[in-house]
């Protein structure tokens, strides 16, 4: 199960070494994504697509908006 | 695991960095220029036109106390010689731009709506800056080399 959070609390914990994972299509990570984001398509999340995840440090995830 | 519900849209809209073929460089938020005036609704015209003229960003924007854009003046109330407050002249709800928007787009819109400047806001309407569409057409310009 997945917490919200809000940019400024994000913002935080990515300077404390948390992980960003973009859900989007591959095209569209290439097109723009946050600073230091991995791209992991929602359609390929599972347990192999994520083992390279530090699972000791928090891990965010996002897609366009909240559509 | 935590959602950033908002996601991309709400990051780049708030001129935050951007990686990728289209990244931040590519944007209009990095190409604004913050040597503008800013004044509150109720200044007078007199004093708005002398911040103005000392600055070569431009028509100046006029923000609450919080910096968020109410309003702005024409050509006509800010090249006059009434003194009124700002207030009674300034135009409500200008348009603006987000940073994350692509400079090509924001040219483009200048182009077609005949605009030598655009504002350039926050989501949370905070004024970043003033797009001036001749660095805007000079920054798309593909270099000679």
């Amino acid at each position: 199960m997945s917490v919200p959070i809000t940019r400024d609390r994000l913002q935080e914990l990515l300077r404390h070494g948390a992980q960003l994972v973009e859900v989007l299509p591959e095209d569209e990570y290439d097109y723009e994504h946050l600073p230091g984001a991995i791209t992991i398509p929602l359609k390929m999340l599972d347990a192999a697509s994520v083992s390279s995840l530090n699972r000791d440090r928090a891990v965010f995830v996002y897609c366009y908006d909240t559509q | 695991m935590y959602d950033y519900v908002a996601g991309i849209a709400d990051w780049a809209s708030f001129g935050l960095p951007l990686e990728g073929e289209h990244d931040s460089g590519t944007r209009v938020g990095a190409h604004v220029r913050t040597d503008l005036a800013t004044c509150r609704p109720n200044h007078r015209l007199t004093e708005v036109r002398e911040r103005a003229s000392a600055l070569r960003a431009g028509k100046p924007a006029f923000t609450n106390e919080r910096g968020v854009v109410v309003g702005r003046l024409g050509r006509v109330s800010l090249g006059g010689s009434d003194d009124v407050s700002v207030e009674e002249a300034m135009s409500l709800g200008p348009r603006t731009v987000r940073p994350s928007l692509e400079l090509d787009k924001a040219v483009e819109r200048m182009r077609t709506q005949s605009l030598t400047t655009l504002p350039v806001t926050r989501s949370d309407g905070v004024l970043v800056g003033v797009l001036r569409r001749d660095d805007a057409e000079r920054a798309i310009q593909p270099s000679d080399d």
